[in-house]
């Protein structure tokens, strides 16, 4: 076998069905393989930031590697962000890069990029293979590593010349890393603790994240049982939402900059904060100093480095999640243990006070849609399916997060660290990939959708069904809403002058073009739109100038949330709150 | 001063790592990524038959960004392992520096004195210059280094810091 024959052979023995992938000079061989086989299928999308993102979308709704092949130089850089993407959210990653020859390497060749240099920081790991003995061992050695542990992009360079040479292929089993090897049992004491920690609190709290999702269903099922035996409200990060059901009346919402004003100020009130698979960044923890003053704080996380980064706590443990909540259910049933069911009943009293100031509740009147209300009759039309959400970035995002109800882990794809505009329908195509008879709905802004707006065309190719669903204000609404509370109402670039009719752009990627203008035409839309067999795209006009609330601005605490157009009158943010991101 | 500055502390951190391509730019991009500083960083090979490398790091930071640096290093896929020498127990440091210095006449004589004193060792040699190899802590060597400056110091080189820590225990 050639190099470029091994790389497919290595990919086929890893379980890999779909790749994502753009070709180019440096990969030809590459492709030359993929042509001589059925047994990988080539997704052909149309810029490689879309390769990357579908095969995130891929990951996070099946748990298992996603996998992408780019040429060198350009193909390469494309990658870049959602490369950056995928490290941020975790998100396990395969991705190859064509490079010119080896004995061209460091000349400034054509379509030269030093793939390695760039992307060392933006990803888990990276490889410059050099003998086509070694392309095996590598790609294998890749999987574990972009799997294992905190999972993340693992990018393998491939000169041109290592693809041609012939080589030895050796199987995945004979592949492990050497010293790479993360903790996966939690320490035993430490889980002891914690346990009694939790059983000994008046106002316990689960705020859990994205590494619940990354620990796979058995880690969310144990979430569940663990939060039904101990009777604690629970509350998901951006990333975590599905972990823990939506519509639990035990669920009390996502928390963070536009979480729900009973989750933030349970986390502000707590006496033990149990922080499972979530990292307390800066959109979750708001001003530091002012963050849960008066908790206990676990941390369960399997990477090292999340812990005491931001946020110093009282019992850290290092381990898979999914584990040490195992091993916490075991010592709760093994010792017989009960949370104070007194002290529980008053907490739950004042959840319920602060649950019953509706900090979601929006005015629909009868002329212009609002975009919660969009997105609540998309919740209601499709909750009785089988339906994934994708979403761009911006506030239909935070609206999608906060309507849209998750009842089960790795059905929401979103991305959270990055922030990545763009992201939403490559996504959308790599989770539809993945299950071909699901609805997979892209919750979109029209500013974002136009980031990647050319995968439409891949949608059209593989006659893929997902559904575009672009909340469309006309603004880069979130960017506006800033300037609007931040900076004077002086809404500098943050209007799009220039939109496209999205009816007559999706008809000419030979997709199918929707419009909505007034609210009684939005579930007639959305009918439509979930009945089409092929891709959609769905133009829904909403109001221009809504705002998303509840907000805690930067630089302020959790319990000083701005709820609404009334509450932000009397608000005044900082300069020093101006000066966070 | 300002606080964080006041519980910023000094710290010797060793590293093994595989000895491959990109692994020091790894560690050093880390450092420059996340603003962590670097005093002195050293590099070599040190069991060959393994490819393992240590790498030796000075560094400053308050307790929780020493905590943050060690955890960081640590989950770089070809770290092995990562000690903290300063809160680790007692160790050894030492640096090696060469030192050329020019001239003729008395302040040539005057530098050889005092290369004497701290027992410098003389591995070059013409009518008009010495280098000198000298070994131990760092401010030994400043110290050297500033008696040097009116003698015709030409050129300092310095390895930077080694540390290993006493008794029998490996990192
Ligand atoms: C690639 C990229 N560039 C810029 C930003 C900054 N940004 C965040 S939200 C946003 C506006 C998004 O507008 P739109 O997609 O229309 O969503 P809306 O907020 O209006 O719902 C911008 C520009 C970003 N997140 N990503
Ligand atoms: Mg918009």
């Amino acid at each position: 076998m050639n190099g470029a024959e091994i790389i497919i052979r290595s990919l086929v023995d890893q379980g890999v069905e779909v790749i994502f992938g753009y070709p180019g000079g440096a990969v030809l061989p590459i492709y030359d393989a993929i042509f001589g086989q059925n047994k990988l299928r080539h997704i052909l999308v149309r810029h490689e930031q879309g390769a990357v993102h579908a095969a995130e979308g891929y990951a996070r709704s099946t748990g298992k590697v996603g996998a992408v092949l780019v040429t060198s130089g350009p193909g390469a850089t494309n990658a870049v962000t959602g490369l950056t993407d995928a490290l941020m959210d975790s998100i396990p990653i395969v991705c190859i890069t064509g490079q010119v020859a080896t004995h061209l390497i460091g000349n400034d060749a054509f379509q030269e990029a030093d793939t390695t240099g760039i992307t060392r920081p933006c990803t888990k790991h990276n490889y410059l293979v050099k003998s086509a003995d070694d392309v095996a061992r590598v790609v294998h050695e890749a999987f574990y590593v972009a799997r294992s542990g905190r999972p993340g992009p693992v990018v393998i360079d491939m000169p041109k010349d290592v693809q041609l040479a012939k080589g030895d292929y050796v199987g995945p089993e004979t592949v492990a890393h050497r010293t790479y090897q993360p903790r996966i049992q939690g320490e035993p004491s430490a889980i002891e603790r914690a346990v009694k920690l939790i059983a000994g609190a008046k106002r316990p709290i689960f705020y859990t994240g994205g590494g619940v999702i990354n620990a796979g269903p058995e880690a969310s099922a144990r979430l569940i049982e663990f939060a039904r035996m101990t009777g604690v409200p629970v509350t998901n990060t951006l990333m975590g939402l599905g972990a823990f059901p939506g519509s639990d009346p035990q669920f009390v919402g996502m928390l963070g900059m536009h979480g729900t004003y009973e989750a933030n100020k349970a986390m502000h009130d707590c006496d033990v904060m149990v922080c499972l698979g979530a990292r307390f960044d800066d959109r979750i923890t708001g001003r530091l100093d002012a963050f849960s003053p008066n908790s206990q704080k676990i941390h369960v996380d399997i990477d090292p480095s999340s812990i005491n980064k931001n946020v110093s706590v009282d019992v850290p443990i290092i381990g898979d999640v999914g584990a040490v909540l195992g091993d916490m259910i075991e010592i709760w049933k093994r010792d017989g243990l009960k949370t104070d069911s007194q002290a529980l009943k008053a907490w739950w009293g004042t959840i319920d006070e602060w649950r019953s100031i509706k900090c979601l509740s929006y005015d629909q009147d009868e002329t212009t849609i609002k975009p919660q209300y969009a997105i609540e009759r998309l919740y209601d039309l499709t909750k009785d399916r089988e339906t994934f959400i994708t979403t761009e970035v911006g506030q239909h995002q935070m609206w999608a997060a906060q309507f849209y109800k998750f009842e089960t882990p790795n059905h929401w794809m979103t991305s959270g660290g990055l922030g990545t505009m763009g992201y939403g329908m490559p996504a959308a195509i790599g989770v539809q990939l993945a299950h071909p008879d699901a609805l997979v709905v892209d919750i979109a802004g029209e500013a974002s959708i136009l980031m990647c707006i050319q995968e439409l065309s891949t949608a059209a190719q593989y006659n893929l069904p997902i559904k575009v669903f672009v909340l469309n204000n006309e603004y880069m609404g979130m960017v506006r809403q800033w300037q609007e509370l931040l900076h004077g109402g002086r809404y500098s670039e943050s209007y799009s002058e220039a939109l496209p009719d999205f009816v007559k752009l999706a008809e000419a990627f030979g997709v199918k073009g929707l419009r909505a203008e007034r609210p009684d035409q939005v579930d007639g839309l959305i009918e439509e739109m979930v009945n089409t067999d092929g891709p959609v795209l769905a133009d829904v006009r909403v109001d221009k100038v809504e705002n998303c609330f509840p907000m805690i601005p930067s630089g302020s605490a959790h319990d000083d949330m701005i709820l609404g157009p009334v509450d932000r009158a009397k608000r005044e943010v900082t300069d020093a709150g101006k000066a966070l991101v | 001063m300002t606080d964080v500055e006041k519980c910023s502390r000094r710290h010797t951190i060793a590293a093994l790592v595989d000895n491959e391509s990109g692994v020091l730019a790894r560690v050093i991009g880390l450092f420059s990524g996340r603003g962590y500083n670097i005093e002195s960083l050293t590099v070599a090979e040190t069991n060959p038959s393994e490819k393992v490398s240590r790498i030796t790091i000075v560094t400053s930071g308050t307790p929780m960004v020493i905590e943050q640096i060690k955890a960081q290093l640590g989950r770089l896929v070809p770290v092995h392992k990562v000690g903290d020498l300063t809160i680790e127990g007692p160790h050894v440091e030492r640096e090696l520096a060469l030192i050329k210095v020019a001239g003729t006449g008395e302040p040539r004589v005057e530098s050889l004195r005092i290369a004497d004193i701290f027992r410098a060792r003389v591995v070059d040699s013409t009518n008009d210059s010495f280098v000198f190899e000298l070994t131990g802590a760092s401010s030994k060597l400043d110290a050297f280094v500033d008696l040097m400056k009116p003698l015709g110091l030409v050129d300092v080189s310095r390895t930077g810091i080694v540390a290993i820590s006493r008794g029998a225990e490996s990192l």
